[in-house]
């Protein structure tokens, strides 16, 4: 939130693109405006710019033309528009005032029980009136937004129950999270829910292609088509990369598919197939030496772990027994390197298995 | 008079002797005075570090060498002091939050916060934003990285973060999704060579092909490892002969022949002495990840297939369970006792066959 109002980029008029240029406070310094990541540039500035999530919209549209606002709780996977939807919101609702009347408390800040206790009991407990300073009408409550609330522990989340219910006539809240599962029912009872779908691709591309044409940047058809397939519904994750690209290569200099690939930190196809060409020989020896090549390459194993699943899965030439032995370990070495285990000694394992189920 | 590794570390990126388009890229990045955040990952001693310090002297100048370490208190909301070491100059702040075990949450919040939310004070003629450089950020905690995550996108006007890692699958996704992967793979044994002949030129020394074909065999695409060796090689004798030995390190050679000793018998009471060697290589820093490692490796040689995917089955399952308990020992020692339980019964077997 902070670092909206620092650059101001929030601050333009309501709706139009171009609010993104002028930066009170800080204009006169034209090197500034590069300083932006493209993620926080083109974030919606309005609830309309929001794409694909429909009914959250819908919900959000009313409450800005007057309807009351329920306790939200957001959750999706990363980089669908969560945090964009409210902050968004709120800056409509509120206008000059947001700022006094959004308490966000993210997993950067301390969250325990005793800051739920304490801040956020003490902000819910003003009221707050129903018109602006300037005399314009807003809506009579608050709103306390918890970013990031799965990583909130439970006993702070119980600390929240009841606080919510006795504050409802001054006080909205807001949590986003990325799994619902992991808020404790009680919360999730006393909010209306809403899903954050994984973005379409024809969506992510409009919205790169936006971009590109607004920075200048080339990009080829190639490398736009593996943008949006390493994105995975990730809008943020392809904006960075695409960002991370033009800066590497450097202004005027197109990008192709494999500086995509590079960044986006995938797997060659060469090598997800060569490990499965490898286990057909049959030969540990080889193996080893295949998984001490990838080592040093420094690849990421878990990636690699990824893109085998779904090589394995389309591949025509197993068996479904033999697929599904397969997907197995996959699953197993990916939890166990998950809670930290050796990349490896975990990746040979894989190899192994799979070298024995290619005799079945 | 400074070790060769120090010594010889290039130092700006045009220097760089390999991954000469990767080097050619990042000069673009910081050409244009910003870059975002970084992840660089890669096996040690493949020159990360090397690579973020001649980002940082292509971004700030010659300033960013004059190092200082400084000792930090922080206290914990549960009221406990802790201390952390970072060493910084008036540009950069290096910081391992790992140090301090499961607190690196409260390392993160703070003391990055502290340094991102402070300006600079005379903005024209230097960088807006300092740079934190976050060390093995693979061992930071979930918690940890999930307090890294807003801190990020925050304060992004004023502190450029960093992170050094060997490998990014511990690295949570919503973190990856902020920062730009930079992969540094580990140099080719060419390249390896060719380092190794060049810094012999400058140091006014001939070094034969052969030996340093052998020094770069082994150290395992480890640059550090191969320039030590090259040093220690020049210690121990010089002119340096094309079989002279390469002195492998100590604990390699003890985690052998304690290898060779399980596969010599397999009794409890040879479990015991493995235990002390184990604990021995433990008490003198060597990580439990390594043991493991080397002990797969050299145990797997006297296996026919079939029990090598037993074997390795059993390692990953061992190792796994040492980063959810707290005693490493318990599960190296598990991870022994089943090998020879497994490779005895091998053994009777094929006697068995025999007669």
């Amino acid at each position: 939130m902070h670092a909206f109002l620092k650059t101001g980029k929030l601050s333009g008029g309501q709706g139009s693109l171009s609010g993104a240029k002028d930066k009170p406070g800080q204009s006169g310094v034209l090197k500034k405006k590069s300083l932006t990541p493209w993620v926080e540039k083109y974030r919606p500035r309005t609830v309309n710019d929001v794409v694909e999530q429909n009914d959250v919209v819908e919900v959000m549209r009313q409450c800005l033309n007057g309807a009351d606002l329920p306790n939200l709780l957001f959750y999706g996977p990363p980089g669908t528009g969560k945090t964009s939807t409210i902050l968004a919101a709120a800056r409509q609702l509120f206008g000059d005032i947001y700022k006094d009347r959004i308490l966000e408390l993210n997993a950067s800040d301390e969250r325990g029980i005793q800051v739920i206790r304490e801040k956020v009991k003490n902000f819910a407990q003003f009221s707050a009136s129903s018109i602006r300073p300037d005399g314009r009408p807003c809506p009579p409550f608050k709103i306390v937004i918890l970013d990031e609330a799965d990583s909130m522990t439970q006993a702070a989340q119980a600390a929240l129950r009841r606080t919510m219910e006795r504050e409802t006539k001054t006080t909205r809240f807001c949590l986003v999270c990325n799994y619902v599962s992991r808020i404790i029912p009680p919360i999730t009872s006393r909010c209306s829910k809403f899903r954050f779908k994984p973005l379409g691709n024809e969506l992510i591309r409009e919205r790169l292609q936006l971009i590109c044409s607004e920075e200048k940047v080339s990009c080829s058809n190639d490398a736009m088509n593996c943008l949006v397939e390493t994105s995975g519904g990730d809008l943020r994750r392809a904006i960075t990369c695409l960002q991370s690209c033009s800066r590497l290569k450097g202004s005027g200099v197109e990008i192709c598919a494999e500086d995509v690939q590079e960044v986006a930190g995938v797997v060659p196809v060469e090598l997800v197939n060569g490990m499965l060409d490898v286990c057909r020989l049959n030969n540990y020896e080889m193996l080893t030496e295949f998984v001490d090549k990838l080592m040093q390459e420094g690849y990421c194993v878990a990636q690699l772990v990824e893109q085998l699943h779904e090589v394995v899965v389309f591949d025509t030439n197993m068996t479904d027994a033999q697929k599904a032995s397969i997907c197995d370990r996959l699953g197993v070495c990916s939890f166990r390197m998950q809670d930290g285990g050796n990349e490896y000694i975990n990746l040979l394992d894989l190899g192994c298995t799979i070298i024995r189920t290619m005799k079945m | 008079m400074s070790l060769w590794v120090d010594k010889y570390r290039p130092n700006s990126l045009t220097k760089l002797d390999y991954h000469k388009t990767q080097a050619l890229h990042l000069k673009h990045l910081v050409q244009q005075g910003d870059f975002p955040h970084l992840l660089v990952y890669g096996p040690s001693g493949a020159g990360k570090k090397t690579r973020i310090f001649c980002l940082l002297r292509e971004l700030y100048g010659p300033g960013v060498e004059r190092l200082r370490l400084e000792h930090m208190n922080i206290q914990t909301p549960s009221n406990k002091k802790i201390d952390i070491t970072t060493v910084s100059s008036n540009y950069h702040l290096e910081v391992n939050p790992s140090d301090v075990g499961f607190h690196d949450r409260v390392v993160i919040q703070e003391l990055i916060k502290t340094v991102a939310q402070t300006h600079q004070l005379d903005p024209s003629g230097q960088r807006e934003f300092k740079v934190v450089v976050i060390c093995e950020a693979d061992c930071l905690t979930k918690d940890a990285q999930h307090a890294l995550r807003r801190t990020m996108e925050k304060y992004v006007a004023t502190c450029r973060i960093i992170l050094v890692a060997h490998t990014i699958s511990r690295v949570i996704p919503a973190i990856r999704s902020r920062c730009l992967g930079v992969r540094v793979g580990a140099p080719t044994k060419d390249e390896i060579i060719s380092i190794l002949q060049s810094i012999c030129r400058k140091e006014g020394l001939s070094l034969p092909n052969e030996l340093a074909e052998r020094i770069a065999m082994q150290s395992n695409g480890n640059l550090r490892r191969a320039v030590l060796f090259l040093e220690t090689c020049k210690v121990q004798q010089y002119p340096f002969q094309p079989d002279q030995k390469v002195a492998a390190h100590d604990w390699e050679i003890f985690l052998k022949d304690t290898a060779k000793m399980i596969v010599q018998e397999q009794s409890p009471q040879k479990l015991l002495q493995i235990r002390n060697r184990l604990y021995e290589l433990m008490i003198h820093g060597i990580p439990s990840e390594f043991i493991f490692k080397g002990l797969l490796q050299e145990l797997v040689k006297n296996c026919d297939m079939q029990l090598k995917t037993q074997v390795v089955e059993k390692a990953a399952f061992f190792e796994h369970r040492i980063h959810l308990g707290s005693k490493p020992i318990i599960h190296l020692e598990a991870f022994v006792a089943s090998f020879m339980a497994s490779y005895k019964k091998f053994m009777e077997a094929t006697v068995a066959d025999l007669f």
